[in-house]
C-alpha cells in the first residue's frame, strides 16, 4: 500500500449526493484504505456539466469558480465518476483561457483531479481489494471516464481481486449507454433506443450485476433493465469494490431487499 | 435539397419505428467498426500518420489562399479551368453553362457530396439534362428517388430486397421474372445497364477527395472504377469540390491517403486511387476534352478563423458517422440534409444556419467515440458546444428547457440553499420510492419514465449524512475528552 498518507477532497457529484449517497461513503471507505484523510467541502453542489454542455457558459463558469474555491488547499481532488472528474480535469481549465490567473487556479486543480478508482490503481498504487461479491458481474466503460481519462484497466483490475467474483466482459462495453446528461431529457427517443442495445447486451453476457464507473449511465441502465423486468443488478464499482453490496440494494431496488 | 433538420424530432420517431431501416443499420454496425479496428492495429504509425495530416491540414487552412491560386494557376498551365463559385447557384450556373455549351443530353456522375450540397441532379433535370449517378449506391437512390444517408455508402440504409425493387421497377426492358436475390447478380445487372450510360455521355462530373496545388490536379478515390469511366470517356471533366480540399503537394496526398481508406472501410487503401491532371493531351490515347474544377465556397471561407476552422480539415471518410451511437440508431436521412452523423452536426449549421438545423449539434451524448477515430483529430464534441453556446446566446433553444436550466443553475449557484433544498426534495421523493425502489412515472421526467423505470434515491443527501456522521464524530470526541 502507498507510502505517503495525502489529503483528499471528494468531490461527491451531484447525483451521488442526490440519489446515492452509499456511493459518497464507499469512496471514502476506499481512499481511506489507500490511506487518504478524506474531507467533504461544504460548497460544492455540481460540476456544471449540464450548464456547460448547454452552452450556457456564464453559469458552468460560476460553477467551476465555485468548485475551483472550493477544492483548493487538496493533494487530490478525486470523484467517484469518470465524467465529472473529466469535467474538472479536461475543461476547466479551456473555460479560463483569457483569464491568465483563473486559468493557473483551474490547471491546478485539474492537475490534481481524478477519477475514484484510478486514483486508487495509478496515483496510490492500490494492487488489491478486500471484499467479497459472490456475484458474476460484467462493467460497462463510461464515455468520459474511458476516453478523456483513460479509466479502462484499473477498475477490472481491482475487481479482479474480489473474492468470489466473475467479471465477463461485455461486448459494446466503449460504446454510449444513451444517458449523456442532459441528451436524455432532450432525446428521449434515441436515449432509449440506445439503453435498450446496452440493455441487450448486458442481459446477453448473463450477469447478474452490471458495474460502472458513473451514476447518470447506471441510472440509465438500472432504469431500462427494471422496465423490462430483467434479473439484473446496477451497482456503482465502488460498491463492490468497498465490499458494501450487502450493506445497500442494488440501484432501483427497494431497500429491504438489501 | 430542401433541408428538413429543423423537423429531427419527428425525422428520429419515423426511423426508429422503420423496422427495415433499424435491420439495414444494425448489419451496417458491425462491418465497418470491425474493420477499421483490425486496419487501424496493423499500422503501428497511424497515430503519427494523424499527427501528420493534421498538421498538413492546418497548415493548408493558414495559407488557404496562396494554395487554391498556386492550384489554379497550375491547372491552368496544364490545359484546365478553375471556376471560382460563392454559392451554389453560381456552381449550378457554371456547370449548365459547360453542359450547354458542349451540347449535352446526359451526364455521367462519380459520387460527390458537393453536388448534392448544390442539388445538382434537380436542377440538371429541370434544365433537360439528365445527370446519370455512376457510383451503384448513388445509382440506386437515384431510382428510389432519394437523397444519400451516409456519405461513402449513399444506400446503407437499405436492404437488398429494396434494391431488387428499385431494379425491377427501373430496368422494364429486363424480364421482370429474372433473379435478384444476391448482391453479385444486382451488381451486374447495373453495371450492364450503366456501361450503355457510360458510353453515351456528353459530361462527366465528378467530386474530388483532394485537390493538388503544385500539379494542379484532382484526386478520387473508389472501389468501383466507375469515377474513371465518368470522366475519361467525356467532352469534359468537371470536378465539383469545395475550397477546403485543397493540399500543397501529391506527397502530402499520399500521407493522407494512408489514412483515408483504413479510416473509412478499414480497407489498406482503396481500389482505384485516380489522379486527374489536366484535359487530354494530344499524345494521349484517352481522357476528356476539356478539365474544370468548380470551387465551391458556399460558407467555409466564413469558417476560418472562427471557432469552427478545425471542421475544414475534414476528409469526408465516414469513420465518425461508423462509430455514432446516435447515428446508428437513427440512419442518415434523420439528419435532415446532406451530411449526417457528428461531422454533419458540426458542418450542416455551418452551411446553411443554425436557425434551421439547431437540433443537430445538441442531438449528441458527447460520448467521444467520434473524435477518436476521427484521422484528422478534429474536436467534434468540442464544435458542436460552440454550436449550443451560439444558439443559447441567441435563445434558440427551447424556452422550457433554459428554464429549467436557469432555474437548476440559481440553486447550483448557492450552496447553502441548494443543500436545503435537495434534502428536502431527496426526502421527499426517498419516501415516495421507498416500496418499490423505482417510480414508474414522474412529473417533469415523462421521456424517460416512458420506456425506463427512474430509481429512487436512498432517502439523505450525502452531504446532510457526511454532516451527521461529523458531529457524531465530534460528540464521540468531546466524550472521550470528558
Amino acid at each position: 500500500m502507498p507510502s505517503e498518507p495525502c489529503r483528499v477532497g471528494l468531490f461527491v457529484t451531484c447525483l451521488v449526493d442526490l440519489f446515492r449517497p452509499s456511493v459518497g461513503f464507499a469512496a471514502v471507505k476506499l481512499l481511506e484504505q489507500a490511506g487518504c484523510t478524506v474531507e467533504v467541502p461544504r460548497a460544492q453542489t455540481c460540476c456544471g456539466q449540464p450548464a456547460y454542455n448547454s452552452g450556457d457558459k456564464a453559469d458552468a463558469t460560476a460553477l467551476a469558480r465555485q468548485v475551483i474555491e472550493a477544492f483548493e488547499g487538496f493533494d487530490y481532488v478525486v470523484a467517484p465518476s469518470g465524467s465529472c472528474a473529466g469535467q474538472l480535469r479536461t475543461h476547466y481549465p479551456l473555460m479560463f483561457a483569457d483569464e491568465p490567473q483563473m486559468f493557473q487556479r483551474a490547471q491546478h486543480l485539474a492537475k490534481r483531479t481524478h477519477e475514484l478508482v484510478s486514483f486508487l490503481v495509478d496515483v496510490r498504487g492500490m494492487e488489491r481489494v478486500d471484499a467479497r461479491c459472490e456475484a458474476i458481474v460484467t462493467y460497462h466503460d463510461s464515455c468520459s471516464g474511458l476516453r478523456e481519462l483513460g479509466v479502462k484497466a484499473q477498475p477490472r483490475r481491482l475487481l479482479g481481486t474480489v473474492a468470489g467474483l466473475t467479471l465477463k466482459e461485455l461486448p459494446g462495453a466503449e460504446i454510449c449507454c444513451g444517458f449523456g446528461g442532459t441528451f436524455c431529457i432532450k432525446y428521449p427517443e434515441i436515449s432509449d433506443k440506445m439503453v435498450g442495445e446496452k440493455a441487450a447486451d448486458i442481459v446477453a453476457t448473463g450477469a447478474e450485476t452490471v458495474l460502472a464507473g458513473d451514476l447518470g449511465c447506471l441510472l440509465n441502465m438500472a432504469g431500462k433493465l427494471l422496465r423490462q423486468g430483467r434479473p439484473v443488478a446496477a451497482r456503482h464499482v465502488a460498491e463492490v469494490l468497498a465490499n458494501m453490496t450487502n450493506d445497500v440494494a442494488p440501484i432501483g431496488a427497494p431497500a429491504e431487499s438489501g | 435539397m430542401q433541408p428538413t433538420s429543423h423537423a429531427f424530432k419527428t425525422n428520429v420517431h419515423e426511423a426508429l419505428i422503420d423496422a427495415t431501416l433499424q435491420k439495414a443499420l444494425g448489419m451496417m454496425k458491425t462491418g465497418f467498426q470491425g474493420k477499421r479496428a483490425q486496419a487501424v492495429a496493423r499500422l503501428p504509425e497511424f497515430e503519427a500518420l494523424r499527427d501528420a495530416a493534421k498538421g498538413i491540414k492546418n497548415h493548408t487552412l493558414e495559407h488557404l489562399d496562396f494554395y487554391l491560386e498556386t492550384f489554379e494557376r497550375n491547372v491552368t498551365t496544364r490545359g484546365g479551368q478553375v471556376h471560382w463559385c460563392r454559392t451554389p447557384a453560381e456552381a449550378r450556373e457554371t456547370v449548365l453553362a459547360i453542359c450547354r455549351r458542349l451540347g449535352a443530353k446526359t451526364v455521367t456522375k462519380g459520387k460527390t457530396m458537393i453536388a448534392e450540397e448544390i442539388a445538382l441532379n434537380d436542377f440538371l433535370e429541370a434544365s433537360g439534362i439528365a445527370p446519370i449517378e455512376t457510383d451503384l449506391g448513388e445509382y440506386i437512390i437515384q431510382l428510389r428517388h432519394e437523397p444519400p444517408s451516409h456519405i461513402i455508402a449513399p444506400a446503407v440504409h437499405l436492404v437488398k430486397e429494396q434494391v431488387a425493387d428499385a431494379f425491377r421497377a427501373s430496368h422494364t426492358a429486363l424480364d421482370p421474372k429474372r433473379k435478384l436475390e444476391d448482391a453479385r447478380t444486382m451488381c451486374d445487372e447495373a453495371r450492364s445497364v450503366l456501361r450503355q450510360k457510360f458510353l453515351a455521355a456528353d459530361v462527366g462530373i465528378t467530386g474530388a477527395n483532394f485537390l493538388i496545388a503544385e500539379t494542379g490536379s484532382s484526386v478520387i478515390v473508389t472501389n468501383e472504377g466507375n469515377g474513371d469511366l465518368t470522366q475519361t470517356l467525356t467532352k469534359a471533366h468537371i470536378v465539383l469540390a469545395s475550397l477546403e480540399k485543397v493540399v500543397p503537394t501529391l506527397e502530402d496526398t499520399a500521407t493522407i491517403l494512408r489514412l483515408l481508406a483504413r479510416s473509412a472501410t478499414g480497407q489498406e487503401f482503396s481500389t482505384y486511387t485516380t489522379i486527374s491532371t489536366g484535359p487530354r493531351r494530344a499524345e494521349d490515347t484517352d481522357g476528356p476534352g476539356e478539365y474544370h474544377v468548380i470551387l465551391l465556397d458556399n460558407g467555409r471561407s466564413a469558417m476560418l478563423g472562427t471557432e469552427f476552422q478545425d471542421m475544414l480539415r475534414c476528409i469526408r471518410c465516414a469513420a465518425c458517422l461508423n462509430h455514432c451511437p446516435v447515428y446508428s440508431a437513427v440512419g442518415g436521412h434523420a439528419y435532415g440534409w446532406v451530411y449526417p452523423g457528428p461531422m454533419g452536426s458540426v458542418l450542416t449549421p455551418s452551411l446553411i444556419g443554425v436557425e434551421e438545423a439547431g437540433n443537430l449539434p445538441n442531438a449528441s451524448t458527447f460520448c467521444g467515440r467520434c473524435e477518436s477515430v476521427c484521422p484528422m483529430k478534429i474536436p467534434l464534441p468540442k464544435m458542436m458546444r460552440h454550436w449550443r453556446e451560439r444558439e443559447f446566446e441567441r435563445k434558440l433553444s427551447p424556452r422550457p428547457y433554459r428554464w429549467g436550466l436557469g432555474l437548476w443553475a440559481f440553486f447550483a449557484r448557492r450552496p447553502v440553499l441548494y443543500r436545503a433544498a435537495t434534502a428536502l426534495a431527496t426526502r421527499v421523493l426517498g419516501i415516495a420510492g421507498q416500496r418499490h425502489g423505482r417510480f414508474r412515472t414522474l412529473p417533469l421526467a415523462a421521456g424517460w419514465t416512458q420506456t425506463r423505470d427512474m430509481p429512487a434515491p436512498e432517502g439523505r443527501t450525502f452531504q446532510s449524512l457526511w454532516a451527521d456522521k461529523l458531529k457524531k464524530n465530534q460528540a464521540r470526541h468531546e466524550d472521550t475528552k470528558r
